[in-house]
């Protein structure tokens, strides 16, 4: 094939990168320099900087994506295990799988009716007798369904994680005499390390910016980064502060990406590698 | 007398429907370097399993040491395997992989250091010890599995298939360096293969497995010159097998001839089959043969020329022979009576036995 047919190929793609990555990130870098009156600033980075009540929202922001992402690892981990074992695990994993297909907003409202003052949880606790209780609008609730919809993201990695690790090697560790905890600890987590790690990524970055679920489901009592820029752009309209905060985030978002990414074994005797095979 | 270290009580193990063990019994001396040999299914690599406790038996009782095995899980055996495929473990280094029994057991760090250390030089890899896993060849690795079980001193060492995915030389030096460890360590080996050659190079009991059976057990010269059925002689190294007649003790009738043979115990005209080895038929002159056969092919095997030839029957023969012969040419084959292996059909391995006792005594 010749090359400039090859180079053709790369029209679409390159058009997408241009249009909807490069673009829109330089657009808010640039947006990010000017204040509500047109005028080129570094004022707003100033005032992020300075400003308590941002820098509490971004710890907020971690704070809260922090704790969605541990209790999706101690779900799914478990649950990624016990589906590899079950006979029909492509099934069950498809099931898994369905809620994303629905749209967010709508699993929100769901959630909505369940949680709310009539909702059926509140009926429940009003039938065993202890009566109804502010469910929504709490962090308990904001908390459970932000990790009830990121679940399916990190069951799928660690899944794919388990899968691919050779039975025999489990067999290895019982027959040297690991109980099963010890091989869970010393063979199944380091073996299965980088499915966690992808799928920490697929969490926690998106949980930065949760914006939606703060207001329906947290009830604007939990304030994140995300809930800030919304606010931003469309109540305040003040959108150089909005792409600041938008920078910012982004600026995080690589910074997790750098913390949790594979880094190179560290090798003891480089250059003496044996390559026979 | 010492007890033996494994036993088999009418083992017998389903996979749903599938019988992967029928009726399985023997016993296991220690010290001794066994081998399970069977095509793939036979059942060889179930009974491996079973002794390592990956696997449960459906009924029967395992012992181990002369104690009830069956619900003892398989990190409580003191039995280590080395795997088909090795697995090591990919995310440790080569001394991390075979310092793994050890920290499992929280052994001390300098005891644990210099165990490994010793057991590394004992398969030559101590300078090695740093190396990650996918930087090791085929045969490293091997030794490396080697490793990880053997320090952990176990009474029984399981080998599944070790050798198979190493190429011929390495598997033949390999057959050496096991052999001699096994010697040199004192425990148990059991080893499963599907070669016969390895099997009877290294063993010093085998027992031949099919369809779930144990068809015949005993030791490398007793099998190869003594193969029970047909199964085993076809299986076993090579052999031509014809059918025949065993006239009275000690003459039998085959290709329309009758000979003098080292066997005896069985009915009048009873019908046999009769196995006489590729290696123990000898070239000569159509003249001096007791046999004559024209020649068809031959091909150069480096020590030895394969010949295929058939007789006035169309039964094919195979000769090896240290000399060439001339194809198309008619040749006489020449065999002691002893050479003659008289075989019956369905006998079982117990009364093989005891009809052998009943003449070889002398």
């Amino acid at each position: 094939m010749s090359n400039t047919a090859k180079r053709l190929y790369y029209i679409p793609y390159m058009l997408w990168i241009i249009l909807f990555v490069i673009a829109p990130v330089a657009l808010i870098i640039y947006q990010s320099f000017f204040n509500l009156d047109h005028q080129f600033t570094l004022g707003n980075y100033a005032a992020y900087f300075t400003s308590g009540t941002y820098l509490r929202m971004t710890l907020n922001s971690f704070w809260y994506a922090l704790i969605i992402t541990v209790a999706t690892v101690l779900i799914s981990y478990p649950a990624a295990l016990f589906l590899n074992q079950l006979k029909h695990k492509d099934l069950w994993l498809l099931l898994i799988i369905l809620p994303t297909w629905i749209n967010l907003l709508l699993k929100a409202y769901a959630f909505i009716g369940i949680f709310g003052q009539n909702g059926s949880v509140n009926q429940f606790l009003g039938f065993i007798g202890i009566g109804p209780k502010q469910i929504l609008f709490t962090d308990f609730s904001f908390i459970f369904v932000a990790t009830y919809i990121e679940i399916p993201f990190m069951i799928l990695p660690i899944y794919n994680a388990i899968a691919e690790i050779d039975p025999a090697l489990l067999n290895a560790s019982r027959d040297l005499g690991a109980t099963n905890w010890q091989t869970l600890t010393r063979v199944l987590l380091p073996l299965t390390r980088k499915g966690v790690v992808a799928g920490v990524q697929a969490v926690f970055i998106p949980s930065l910016s949760l914006f939606m679920l703060t207001r329906l489901i947290g009830g604007n009592r939990v304030i994140t980064l995300g809930t800030a820029i919304e606010e931003h752009f469309l109540t305040t309209m003040n959108w150089g502060m909005g792409s600041t905060i938008g920078v910012i985030l982004i600026v995080m978002m690589f910074l997790s990406m750098a913390l949790t990414a594979e880094r190179r074994h560290k090798r003891k005797g480089i250059g003496t590698g044996a390559k026979e095979k | 007398m010492a007890t033996p270290i494994i036993e088999f009580h009418n083992v017998n193990k389903f996979f749903g429907d599938f019988q992967a063990l029928k009726n399985i019994n023997f016993t296991l001396d220690q010290g001794k370097f066994y081998s399970l040999l069977g095509p793939s299914g036979s059942g060889k690599t179930t009974i491996l399993r079973t002794i390592a406790g990956f696997n449960t038996v459906t009924s029967g009782e395992v012992l181990f040491q002369g104690k009830p095995q069956n619900d003892v899980p398989a990190n409580k055996r003191r039995v280590n395997t080395i795997f088909q495929n090795y697995a090591l473990f990919p995310h440790l280094n080569v001394f991390d992989n075979v310092a793994f029994g050890l920290s499992i057991r929280h052994v001390a760090k300098a005891e644990i250091e210099t165990r490994v250390m010793d057991t590394l030089k004992m398969v030559r890899l101590q300078e090695l010890a740093n190396r990650e896993i996918n930087e090791l060849s085929g045969g490293q690795q091997q030794r490396v599995a080697i490793a990880r079980a053997i320090i952990n001193e176990p009474e029984l060492l399981l080998l599944d298939e070790p050798l198979s995915a190493l190429d011929k030389k390495l598997r033949q030096d390999m057959q050496y360096e096991l052999r001699e460890l096994q010697q040199r360590l004192g425990i148990t080996f059991v080893f499963v293969t599907h070669d016969q050659e390895e099997a009877l190079a290294m063993s010093d009991e085998i027992f031949v497995m099919d369809a779930g059976e144990i068809l015949q057990s005993g030791t490398p010269v007793d099998i190869y010159d003594e193969p029970i059925n047909h199964f085993v002689a076809d299986f076993i190294g090579e052999s031509n097998i014809v059918k025949g007649t065993m006239i009275k003790d000690y003459e039998v009738e085959f290709v329309g001839k009758r000979f003098e043979c080292a066997d005896a115990g069985m009915r009048p005209n009873e019908p046999v089959e009769i196995v006489l080895r590729p290696e123990d038929l000898d070239v000569t002159t159509p003249d001096k043969g007791k046999l004559v056969v024209q020649v068809d092919s031959q091909l150069f095997r480096g020590d030895h020329f394969e010949v295929v030839a058939y007789d006035a029957d169309h039964n094919e023969w195979l000769i090896h022979s240290t000399n060439p012969v001339e194809e198309d040419k008619d040749i006489g084959l020449f065999f002691e009576p002893e050479d003659i292996h008289v075989m019956r059909f369905n006998e079982k391995e117990a009364d093989f036995d005891a009809r052998l006792e009943t003449y070889e005594g002398e």
